[in-house]
């Protein structure tokens, strides 16, 4: 058996994709973090409670209605991204032209009610969710073997992830994004319909989070806390790349999804402590972030 | 001025006379967290900064002061000092790392640490992990008055809370309370005017962790346990939603939102269960949507508006 630093290397590659796995997440999170604060100016607390809905959807389709797998991977982001669109409609745009704080505590508030609602109904205890047929099983990679799903999931997110960054940087749709991000008045005046965009982004933003809950169905357990927990990851990560490029947020994503993987290898205790560790030293030395400028 | 006066001495006379006619353990409750989000509202209504992790003050306090009575066996009011100091200590820390960043930043940058404390709290073994610290000796205050009465305890709780309160008012009305609103109001024209702005922050956050500690450890000594709810992010919250609800930026409104927000949830707690996050979280909602001002803001905007129609 081969070894690396001393870990056999079926650990150190289990764990590496397992880090990868969880970087995927953080990426598409983080990512629809930084498109809505670019398009509303608001931090969406209620990211995590989304993501919980997504994957909750997922379950309860599956064990409830029949719905698959991949039907959910589209019906619920749908469903999600909905519920967004509404929000925005009856609560956010009200607060755009006030402080920022206001849109922190507003959609707290809302990841409050999602949680406390679902915890409810389903307790808090995780609810399985079986790996569709397709997906189940594992590659024989030689050295290792890697689960199907874990590939999956990493080639899906990162696909989603690239999709995103090229809509909004290569496209016409992603120009009047941009524009309506850094002057929304005077995109406005150039016939755009800014807040018909504003709504479709937290739309997106929330369908975002809802699929990387459906991902994640088949890969944790469903929980209703599963969303509070990973979102104050989240943050973190948000501080250490800064929000201002795409490209930025997911590669900060999965390189810390990857650092807390490998943390898991050789020092465990610290494993889900070591993203604030990093964040904290980056705040020491780039305040701003790596790949953040300051607004 | 003497009827303001007047006003803090009828108050403070209620207050001696409460635990007469009611609980006084709820009581004692009230005011740590009332303490607890005064010194909160520091930093968000006098200040601007919004501490997305104050509950880890609160907390580390709890927990070291609880050693330090429960192991070190020290006495009482030495261990609520020694609490007090970790929680300046931990503020300092989190304080200069947090004032580096700005604005939305600051609230997640605060939130991340304080999550970190808790995964610590979480695995360190003198916190007992998930059971928490429990079994804490009351003790005696000056090696004299039995704390184990909750009598006694409720005058000393409530002496604590006086001290706290005088404090944060005297600070709010220092020359050094006018250069924090002049921070709040516009950071660029206070460093402009050649205030060292990142100073005055981390002082101000500094005493505002400290006075949330003293709450944190005067809480545990009340119960005479320590747990990891004391250090967990719902708590952030709700002392954010206390003093939103209250009104922030005036002195009275975190000890009205507290007061409020405590009975409600000792009211709720056992009739429906989980749904009390629920209804945290839509009076969230519906304070940032229709009632910024807060309860004490809207009754003083209503009296300002009286006044004006009568002159």
């Amino acid at each position: 058996m081969s070894e690396i630093f001393g870990i056999p290397i079926q650990a150190f590659m289990g764990q590496l994709m397992l880090g990868l796995v969880s970087g995927s997440f953080y990426a598409m999170l983080s990512l629809g973090l930084a498109v809505i604060f670019g398009m509303l100016n608001i931090i969406n607390f209620a990211h995590g409670a989304l993501y919980m809905v997504g994957a909750f959807l997922a379950w309860f389709g599956l064990t409830y209605l029949g719905i698959g797998y991949w039907q959910a991977l589209l019906a619920a982001p749908l469903a999600v991204g909905a519920f967004g669109v509404l929000i925005e409609r009856s609560m956010l745009q009200w607060l755009y032209k006030l402080d920022h704080l206001y849109g922190l505590l507003l959609t707290f508030g809302l990841a409050l009610v999602l949680e406390g609602l679902f915890t409810n109904v389903f307790g808090v205890s995780g609810q399985p969710y079986s790996i569709p047929d397709e997906l189940s099983g594992a590659f024989n990679l030689g050295f290792m073997f890697l689960p199907k799903y874990r590939a999956w999931v990493i080639v899906a997110s990162l696909s989603v992830c690239f999709a995103t960054w090229f809509v909004i940087e290569k496209t016409r749709l992603g120009a009047y994004l941009r524009a309506a991000t850094e002057n929304p008045q005077l995109t406005q005046a150039f016939g755009i319909n800014v807040p018909l965009m504003v709504m479709l982004t937290y739309g997106f933003g929330a369908a975002l989070a809802g699929l990387a809950g459906v991902l994640a169905a088949p890969a944790i357990q469903v929980s209703s806390l599963m969303g509070s927990n990973l979102i104050i990851v989240v943050f973190a990560v948000v501080v250490i790349g800064g929000m201002g490029s795409i490209f930025g947020s997911i590669v900060t994503g999965l390189g810390l999804g990857v650092i807390e993987g490998l943390t898991k290898v050789f020092y465990a205790e610290a494993s889900s402590t070591v993203v604030f560790i990093i964040m904290a030293i980056v705040l020491m030395f780039r305040p701003s972030g790596l790949f953040g400028r300051e607004r | 001025m003497s009827g303001q006066r007047l006003s803090y001495l009828v108050l403070l006379a209620l207050a001696l006379a409460l635990p007469f006619f009611v609980y006084p353990v709820l009581v004692m409750k009230v005011l740590c967290f009332a303490l607890f989000a005064c010194a909160f509202n520091l930093l968000l209504g006098y200040t601007g900064l919004l501490s997305f992790g104050h509950a880890t003050f609160f907390g580390t306090a709890g927990y070291v002061a609880g050693h330090a009575l429960k192991v070190w066996g020290l006495p009482t009011e030495l261990g609520l000092l020694v609490g007090t100091g970790a929680a300046l200590a931990l503020g300092w820390l989190i304080g200069s790392l947090a004032i580096r960043r700005q604005g939305i930043y600051f609230a997640m940058i605060t939130l991340a640490l304080a999550q970190m404390m808790y995964f610590f709290f979480l695995q360190a073994s003198f916190t007992g992990g998930e059971d928490g610290l429990q079994g804490v000796p009351r003790g005696t205050l000056l090696g004299v008055i039995d704390l184990a009465d909750d009598l006694h305890l409720y005058y000393f709780v409530l002496a604590v809370f006086v001290f706290g309160f005088w404090l944060i008012y005297r600070t709010i009305h220092s020359p050094f309370g006018q250069i924090l609103k002049a921070i709040r109001e516009n950071e660029a024209r206070a460093i402009s005017l050649g205030y060292d702005v990142a100073r005055y922050k981390l002082l101000v956050f500094v005493l505002s962790a400290g006075l949330a500690g003293l709450a944190g450890a005067t809480k545990m000594l009340v119960f005479k346990f320590a747990t990891l709810s004391d250090a967990h992010w719902h708590l952030s919250g709700e002392v954010v939603l206390m003093t939103l609800l209250g009104g922030m930026g005036t002195v009275f409104g975190p000890v009205v939102g507290s007061s409020v927000i405590v009975t409600l949830q000792n009211e709720l707690a056992d009739k429906v269960g989980s749904l009390v996050t629920v209804i945290m979280g839509s009076i969230f909602i519906v304070c940032v949507l229709l009632f910024r001002r807060g309860i004490v803001g809207e009754i003083a905007a209503l009296y300002k508006r009286a006044l004006g129609e009568r002159a």
